[in-house]
């Protein structure tokens, strides 16, 4: 069973604010999700049941590896900033504007 | 008309590709405001459609000049804006061009408008959009399926030749199932993902929806290929990998795994048309044999908790920051916060949690790790089937289209994916072939069985082994009498 204070924190991990009433509707609906994708541990292991292998950039579950290229020839500077920052919701001048972080 | 007609016509000078478009205009002014297929008519469709002819007066058309195009609202067209129908990014104007779309302009395609979906592609019914549902031309009580279903009815409803739709677990499939038309799913990488808002991205591919399986052959042509800016690309050729026909004397070989159908919730009218379908592709020439897939009943469960993981990530850019929505707070935090809680709707939020549930360090081996083990394990079982048949068959959906308001609670919903998700976990194409239609009943008694009297379409899928979509292309034209023995 997932607890409305469980959702309250994942919420947070994800940054989003949710209600109260939305929270206790979310436990409830996660429990029947999770419940159901639960069955997953059922999954009949035979010999090709491959042993997950931890590691970035090497071969992961399932044997798939990342493709990776040399970083060079950039784009110049510039090519794409103006359409970029008339997407900026907030600025001053070509500056991206923040709340402070600190 | 379709694609196929309307270029022979374009080219002898028999119809321009402004008359093409102002019959597309002219629908879309009939029913789109009924149906909200369209969130944005783009104001320049009659340029484009100039545009076009000048190059098939000048004898320079390719397959797809001056052709009717509609194009989901999670692909992006520079300049113009896309909002993957969410409150988050309701004013975005996309700074890039996605290279499928770009591959679609170069031949001088006359994009109408973007489509109506699911918010970030994130349900099977349009009901998820923030800015209404899309109804169902064949019966507007009813969902047009989704997340797609723009693209879909833009195409059942002659408001477009052709669409672009993305799917991720049944996007592009199980809408064009819902509206009677035809949705293929590509190999996983065929189609860049570049400019594609990303869902899932070890499983998102964008997919063609067309009138006819030629259609949507010609559309994937254009769009296909590999691509420096998707490093999960992949080139394929119609004329490799050499595929050897499984079947007698050239014939191919179809596998159905009937133990699928015999779960729950699948309907009548479903099973009596995969069984009639069966025996039409059989009456064709096609060899059919039962084939098992022991793990196929799990594949629903690894989906949905891979896709939630990487919707989890894939949704973290959108912070109220750099572009799009962006709620004041009394500081960054709380930006965070009230943008994401106030942008995105309730689905988009529901994945979010549940990905970061499935990620989170005391549940990682119990949900993820072993999901992709099941991926791996179920990728197998294809492969082995693939050893003895050409293609897979089983139904799109395990209803007709259902109606709007009728699903309420998410798992419910999340079922309807059951035949559709397979096909992205393992990455192998699937092409959605309109095969009939439900029976109408006189009595109210069974639920979705209901009809009124209205005629609701049923499709069938084919899967078929990785680049081999010139497999499906084939069955498909022979089960929809586009070429015959």
């Amino acid at each position: 069973m997932i607890s409305k204070e469980e959702i309250k924190k994942l919420a947070d991990l994800a940054r989003i604010e949710i209600g109260e009433e939305e929270q206790a509707k979310l436990a409830l609906e996660m429990d029947a999700i999770l419940d159901y994708v639960g069955q997953i541990s059922e999954i009949s292991e035979g010999s090709a049941f491959p042993s997950p292998e931890q590691g970035e950039g090497h071969a992961i579950v399932g044997g798939e590896v990342n493709i990776m290229r040399e970083d060079e020839n950039p784009t110049a500077s510039g090519t794409y900033s103006k359409e970029l920052i008339a997407e900026f919701p907030r600025k001053e001048g070509n500056y991206l504007k923040v709340k402070k972080i600190l | 008309m379709t694609i196929k007609k309307a270029r022979e016509l374009l080219d002898k000078k028999e119809i321009s590709a402004k008359e093409l478009a102002e019959g597309a205009l002219l629908q879309i002014e009939k029913r789109n405001k009924e149906l909200n297929v369209f969130l944005e008519v783009y104001d320049d469709v009659l340029k484009q459609a100039e545009d076009a002819q000048k190059l098939i007066d000048s004898k320079k058309s390719s397959e797809l000049t001056g052709i009717p195009l509609a194009v989901k609202d999670n692909i992006l067209i520079k300049g113009r804006k896309a909002s993957a129908a969410s409150k988050i990014l309701e004013n975005y104007t996309a700074t890039y061009t996605a290279t499928a779309a770009q591959k679609l302009l170069d031949q001088s395609v006359v994009f109408m408008g973007r489509t109506n979906m699911d918010e970030f592609a994130m349900g099977g019914s349009t009901e998820n959009s923030a800015y209404g549902v899309t109804k169902n031309p064949h019966d507007t009580e009813r969902v047009a399926g989704g997340s797609s279903g723009g693209s879909a009815v833009a195409v059942a409803a002659d408001m477009a030749m052709g669409a672009l739709g993305s799917d991720t677990g049944g996007s592009v499939r199980e809408p064009a199932s819902f509206c009677g038309v035809v949705g293929l799913k590509p190999t996983y990488g065929s189609v860049s993902r570049y400019g594609l808002m990303a869902m899932g991205s070890s499983l998102d591919v964008i997919g063609p929806i067309g009138k006819t399986v030629s259609d949507v052959e010609i559309i994937f042509d254009a769009i296909k290929g590999k691509d420096k800016y998707d490093s999960t690309s992949i080139d394929i050729s119609p004329l490799s990998p050499s595929y050897i026909k499984r079947g007698k004397e050239g014939k191919m070989k179809i596998g159905v795994p009937y133990h699928i159908l015999d779960q729950k919730g699948i309907s009548d009218d479903v099973k009596k048309n995969t069984d009639e379908s069966i025996e039409k592709l059989k009456n064709l020439g096609f060899e059919i044999q039962e084939i098992k897939l022991p793990n196929i009943d799990k594949s629903l469960a690894v989906y949905y908790i891979v896709m939630p993981a990487e919707v989890s990530s894939n949704m973290a850019r959108y912070d109220g920051i750099k572009y799009g929505l962006s709620v004041p707070g009394k500081n960054l935090l709380e930006v965070y916060k009230k943008t994401r809680g106030e942008g995105f709707g309730k689905e988009v939020r529901r994945r979010i949690i549940l990905g970061t549930y499935v990620l989170s360090s005391g549940y990682y081996d119990a949900y993820y790790s072993k999901a992709m083990a099941a991926r791996k394990i179920i990728g197998l079982e294809f492969a082995e089937a693939f050893e003895k048949v050409d293609a897979i068959l089983t139904p799109t959906a395990p209803s007709p289209a259902f109606k709007i308001g009728e699903k309420s609670d998410p798992l419910e919903m999340y079922l309807a994916d059951i035949f559709t998700v397979t096909a992205n976990i393992v990455g192998v194409p699937a092409l959605s072939l309109p095969s009939g239609f439900a029976s109408p009943k006189p009595s109210a008694e069974a639920g979705f069985s209901e009809i009124n009297g209205k005629k609701l379409p049923l499709g069938i899928q084919l899967m078929s082994p990785h680049s081999s979509e010139n497999i499906l292309f084939e069955i498909g034209k022979y089960f929809l009498g586009e070429v015959s023995h």
